[in-house]
């Protein structure tokens, strides 16, 4: 099975990565108090160029999500069907995520979701799955 | 603009569409060039400014060394994935209004079945797509079918919009395919049945929801008005143009509503704004759809339906031929060809100067909205009115 495409990080987003390394999930919060994702140097809102890695819960539910029956990649080529689901934390931000083979049936908008990580050798995701 | 109806698409050519080919993305471009300047009655001595495509990698050099182009006082490539086509058509508008330039050439189009294929993303070049390589295709979310089906999978959430309406957008662009024999779904029917029955993409979207991966290209020649007029090509007047730039502009997940096309809104308010219509005075809409659903959220975002009454609006047949606002006469990317949206906008100068076959020919046609989307949900909008000769 071939790997799935490395994500490139850059000097803004490497934090994101290095945490994800650590099984620690955490996105930009500015010091106006709000949290952003994906990284980017400003705020939107206030334009302010100072903010931390900000730990956030990882709980969140399903905003929408597509099941994939065609594989775009080989890395999915034995794994079709499989769900694609945007993810809307409790934060207010939004990740993208494939679920686990076992949540394909059941994925629906709306449902709770729970954050694992996945060590994928060179870099490490962080990724969602149906709340139990 | 300072004059709406100030300029015209004078010119407009195209090569075949096929599924398959040996020749290369310029040489299309090339030929439809060529087509084009000669339907205009201008010859490339008279082209001062070409906008190449970035969605086909087409530099301004290539035309310009192909071409014999003597002079080139403008070229700009538009950096809005599908929607930069209008994006052109707006900057030749502006470079002519200006006195910058006098004859605007615009080709498009690309390999979209030869070259990089349109399903794995690879057909966007832009570092725009930068963030979504880094956040989203490491979780298997590749391409745009999966973007576009995120989006659609909300609307059907939100209002409950069914498969079955997104299968007679595709029916409805098939009919109209089979009007028009240089589509190429040109003599393959295709039924609701067909659609419901043909196999699972990315949900919702089966293949009949997915449009053509096809090669061709096609091109504009784009003069003032009054230049148009005096070559007796005057008939296709732009009287309005907008474009925007959608709110979060790097992913389609990240928008705030992603059941709407918010930038599509404000493109076609600035568009209706200097033409002074609205989606009431058209008489067909030109939709650069990638997929079903984008027909149905293009019409909620023009205003030509409420949000969420696009699906029944589609299922009751006022998108075909002889309905309240037919949609896409030539059979769209659903089924005439993907050429990044230059055939919408082709087939709209056609239906102002009647010369489609009489089929498909939507009667005393005088007013043409043409739609593109764009990276991530960006959005251009041109209204196109019947001028005289």
């Amino acid at each position: 099975m071939s790997e799935r495409p490395v994500p490139p990080p850059n000097p803004v987003s490497a934090g994101f990565w290095e945490a994800a390394r650590r099984h620690e999930l955490v996105v930009q919060r500015c010091e106006c108090g709000q949290y952003r994702h994906y990284p980017q140097v400003l705020c939107p809102d206030c334009r302010s160029a100072n903010w931390t890695w900000a730990r956030v819960s990882g709980r969140g539910e399903i905003y929408t999500f597509t099941v994939t029956h065609r594989p775009f990649h080989p890395a999915w080529a034995d794994t079709v069907p499989y769900a694609v689901a945007t993810v809307e934390l409790e934060e207010g931000v939004r990740m993208v995520s494939d679920l686990p083979p076992e949540d394909t049936e059941a994925v629906r908008i709306g449902a709770p979701v729970d954050l694992f990580f996945d060590d994928q050798g060179s870099f490490t995701l962080p990724r969602f799955r149906l709340a139990r | 603009m300072s004059q709406a109806r100030g300029c015209a698409i004078a010119g407009i050519g195209n090569t075949a569409y096929t599924r398959g080919t040996d020749r290369s993305t310029l040489e299309l471009h090339l030929e439809a060039s060529l087509v084009a300047l000669a339907d205009a009655g201008l010859t490339p001595d008279d082209v001062d400014a070409v906008l190449p495509s970035t969605s086909a990698g087409r530099g301004a050099d290539e035309f310009i060394l192909n071409l014999g182009l003597r002079d080139i006082a403008f070229a700009p490539s538009a950096h809005m994935g599908g929607a930069s086509l209008l994006s052109s058509v707006q900057n030749a508008c502006l470079a002519i209004d200006a006195g910058i330039a006098s004859c605007v050439l615009i080709p498009a189009g690309r390999r979209g079945y030869s070259g990089e294929r349109i399903s794995t993303g690879q057909g966007v070049v832009d570092t725009v797509m930068a963030t979504v390589r880094e956040f989203e295709q490491p979780y298997g979310n590749m391409g745009a079918a999966q973007w576009f089906a995120q989006a659609a999978q909300r609307h059907m959430y939100q209002y409950g919009t069914t498969s079955e309406q997104l299968g007679h957008v595709a029916v409805t662009c098939r009919a109209h395919a089979n009007l028009n024999p240089q589509a190429l779904m040109h003599g393959k029917p295709m039924t609701l049945a067909d659609h419901q029955a043909s196999r699972m993409i990315t949900t919702p979207f089966r293949l009949l929801d997915c449009s053509l991966e096809s090669d061709g290209a096609g091109a504009l020649v784009i003069t003032s008005a009054d230049r148009a007029r005096s070559l007796g090509r005057g008939q296709a007047l732009i009287a309005g143009v907008g474009e925007s730039h959608s709110n979060v502009p790097t992913s389609v997940t990240q928008k705030p509503d992603m059941s709407i096309v918010q930038s599509l809104q404000v493109a076609s308010a600035r568009a209706f704004a200097m033409s002074g219509t609205t989606i009431a005075a058209a008489d067909a809409v030109l939709i650069h759809e990638g997929f079903t659903w984008y027909v149905i959220a293009a019409l909620e975002a023009l205003s030509a339906v409420k949000p969420g009454e696009g699906g029944p609006f589609v299922a009751d047949g006022n998108i075909r031929l002889g309905g309240a606002l037919p949609v896409n006469p030539h059979g769209g990317a659903l089924s005439e060809g993907h050429v990044s949206g230059v055939n919408h906008v082709i087939e709209a100068v056609r239906q102002l100067r009647r010369t489609v076959e009489p089929a498909r020919q939507v009667p005393d046609c005088a007013n043409v909205v043409v739609v593109n989307e764009g990276n991530f949900f960006d959005g251009a909008v041109l209204v196109l009115e019947k001028g005289e000769l």
